[in-house]
């Protein structure tokens, strides 16, 4: 695995069994992702770009292939395995932020340092670190019930960036916002890559909000293709 | 303990439906409590009963005499250590509806039959040259607040005395404790010659005989032979350990057991069913919440901990609410009903038992939600949305 690459997907497919009929969603897709980079993934509904989130965020597994993570294979690990590597290294951000109705903002941020070592005083500290980079830090009591959808997102953010993992993934980040929250939202991510060098992963079906990665891929049954739905041989960025 | 909050969090977010349930958990240990709390006072004569000592009775039933002869023919049996006799006397104190129980009984004997009264020597000693003298156990006295030298007037519902009217003055002259506190002195004795001397029906019979074995293993042989001794006589007998009396006494009012049981069955199966349903409905609710702390990285057995957690929370609040509201009903019936039911407490033992039932309760009902929990797939969970 080359060391500049925080991810490679090498030879993946994935295939789904309904009924008699197997789906092949990819086959013998390769993929690199750079430390330091903000991809946009974007494609038509059925593309497989929730599969291919969800093979990277460790949530499914391939059927065949190899998902390299940081020089480590992750495809052949348990369930329990990956829930480890996934609180480890990975902080979601989901397009319906899904965040905990029944507790506050400083709460929600603090589940994934639930997962840690640390002391609680540690990780007040680092949950409000995280709601000042977001700019929440006068909400953090706040219920969710009681913030606006942009409101919600930065604490969602906030909770995905509080135990310092190594990758972003975002699905859909803007998909449930308005365009000037989205422009917010999507700055902060742009910050959260430039300027702390978090690598960045996001979905998106919005030409716009894909501006602000630094590079876009285009998935289209199951293959990446050039802009324009030109297939491309290898995708390397 | 860093996911008790969120237990605490998710316990606590319907406030309604969290009381209700705990509403119908406090029920069942409420009643789980003071109904189990009643059998124990019953039971507790039974309980308590020596495994060697037989009481005999008329074969006819309980309330008919037998000659007092048989009290020495008894004693006679082989296998026999000591023999007493009593006569019950139907006493009250001022009123009718104040009721105490009140037995005339052989004095030398009573207390070698009942090791397990204690009477201090003297005040035995002041009793027996007292032909008019009582002994009064000490509940009985503290209810009463008698002591030792008052003139206590009692009165025989059944009987009446020589000298005219149904009242018989008798002195305290002692006050006799039980070696174990679950042991009954709700009762008072007197002397069986001043007695039959006093009434007016005159005669010379016994209402019962109380024995004891030289060993508990005779107990089946000594019976035999007592009623085989009796039979074809006038008053045949029955002969029967104390402790299968005092069960039979109480099993005239029904199978208390299978009463209890039924009530306790009940009451728990109500709950199960209702808690279990709200715990899997509670926990379906929450899917998608489920899913995203599995993708944060919570793993399975973890949430699977938390769900049996919350359940089991939910079942020892309901249920230690309900059984310390046992604990007080118990307590203010206990002293309501002291001179019909003496042993009623709501003990450790119960105590114990509930506990035992509430975490019962919490993993029954918790187990269902907490396996789905366990199962649920991410990826499905996000897809039903």
């Amino acid at each position: 695995m080359n060391q500049d690459n925080l991810f490679e997907l090498n030879k993946v497919s994935k295939r789904f069994t309904k009924g008699k009929e197997t789906i092949s969603i990819f086959d013998n897709l390769d993929m690199q992702i750079k430390r330091g980079d903000f991809l946009a993934i974007m494609g038509p509904s059925g593309s497989g770009k929730t599969t291919l989130l969800n093979l990277l965020g460790g949530v499914d597994q391939p059927t065949s292939g190899e998902v390299w993570f940081d020089g480590s294979r992750i495809d052949s690990l348990s369930e329990s395995q990956l829930a480890k590597w996934r609180a480890n290294n990975i902080g979601f951000i989901f397009q319906f932020y899904n965040l905990m109705p029944m507790l506050n903002a400083a709460k929600n941020v603090e589940l994934p340092l639930l997962l840690t070592n640390l002391s609680a005083k540690e990780r007040q500290q680092r949950v409000d670190t995280a709601l000042q980079l977001v700019g929440l830090a006068d909400r953090a009591k706040h219920m969710p019930a009681e913030m606006s959808g942009g409101q919600l997102q930065r604490v969602a953010i906030a909770r995905a960036v509080v135990s310092d993992p190594k990758l972003l993934l975002c699905d859909e980040p803007t998909g449930d916002l308005d365009r000037r929250t989205a422009d917010e939202i999507l700055e902060m991510l742009q910050l959260l890559n430039r300027e702390f060098g978090k690598t960045i992963l996001m979905v998106t079906h919005d030409p716009a909000a894909a501006k602000y990665a630094t590079h876009t891929l285009h998935l289209d049954k199951g293959q990446f293709v050039r802009e324009g739905g030109v297939p491309a041989e290898e995708v390397s960025l | 303990m860093k996911d008790f909050y969120l237990v605490y969090k998710n316990l606590t977010r319907k406030k309604l439906r969290l009381f209700l349930t705990c509403f119908a958990i406090f029920i069942a240990f409420l009643i789980f409590g003071a109904v189990t709390a009643l059998q124990g006072a019953l039971n507790s004569g039974v309980e308590m009963s020596a495994d060697n000592r037989l009481v005999v009775f008329n074969k006819i039933n309980f309330t008919q005499p037998l000659p007092y002869a048989y009290v020495n023919k008894v004693r006679s049996i082989d296998g026999v250590e000591h023999v007493t006799h009593a006569n019950w006397f139907g006493g009250y104190y001022q009123e009718p509806a104040n009721q105490i129980v009140t037995m005339a009984v052989a004095p030398e004997s009573y207390f070698e039959v009942y090791e397990e009264l204690v009477v201090d020597p003297q005040q035995k000693a002041s009793w027996l040259a007292n032909q008019a003298g009582v002994l009064v156990g000490e509940r009985l006295a503290k209810v009463n607040n008698w002591q030792i030298g008052d003139r206590i007037p009692i009165s025989s519902s059944i009987f009446s005395h020589k000298d005219g009217g149904q009242t018989w003055d008798l002195v305290v002259e002692g006050i006799f404790t039980a070696n174990d506190p679950q042991i009954d002195t709700g009762y008072m004795v007197f002397h069986y010659k001043y007695f039959m001397e006093t009434q007016s029906w005159g005669g010379d019979y016994v209402g019962w005989i109380v024995l004891t074995t030289e060993d508990p293993a005779l107990n089946e042989q000594v019976a035999k032979a007592i009623d085989e001794n009796f039979a074809n006589s006038q008053a045949e007998t029955d002969t029967d350990t104390e402790k299968a009396f005092n069960k039979a006494f109480i099993e005239q009012i029904g199978n208390i057991g299978l009463i209890i049981f039924g009530v306790v069955f009940m009451a728990f199966f109500t709950i199960l069913v209702l808690v279990g349903n709200t715990m899997v409905l509670a926990v379906r609710e929450r899917t998608n919440e489920i899913a995203v702390l599995k993708t944060l990285g919570f793993s399975s057995p973890r949430i699977f901990r938390m769900i049996l957690t919350e359940s089991c929370l939910l079942s020892f609040l309901g249920g230690l609410l309900g059984i310390g509201a046992a604990f007080l009903v118990v307590r203010f019936l206990s002293e309501m009903m002291a001179r019909f039911l003496p042993n009623l407490v709501l003990g450790s033992d119960i105590l114990l038992q509930a506990l035992g039932y509430m975490l019962l309760l919490g993993l029954i009902t918790g187990i269902v939600p907490a396996v789905n929990a366990l199962r649920l797939n991410i990826i499905s969970a996000f897809a039903r949305g």
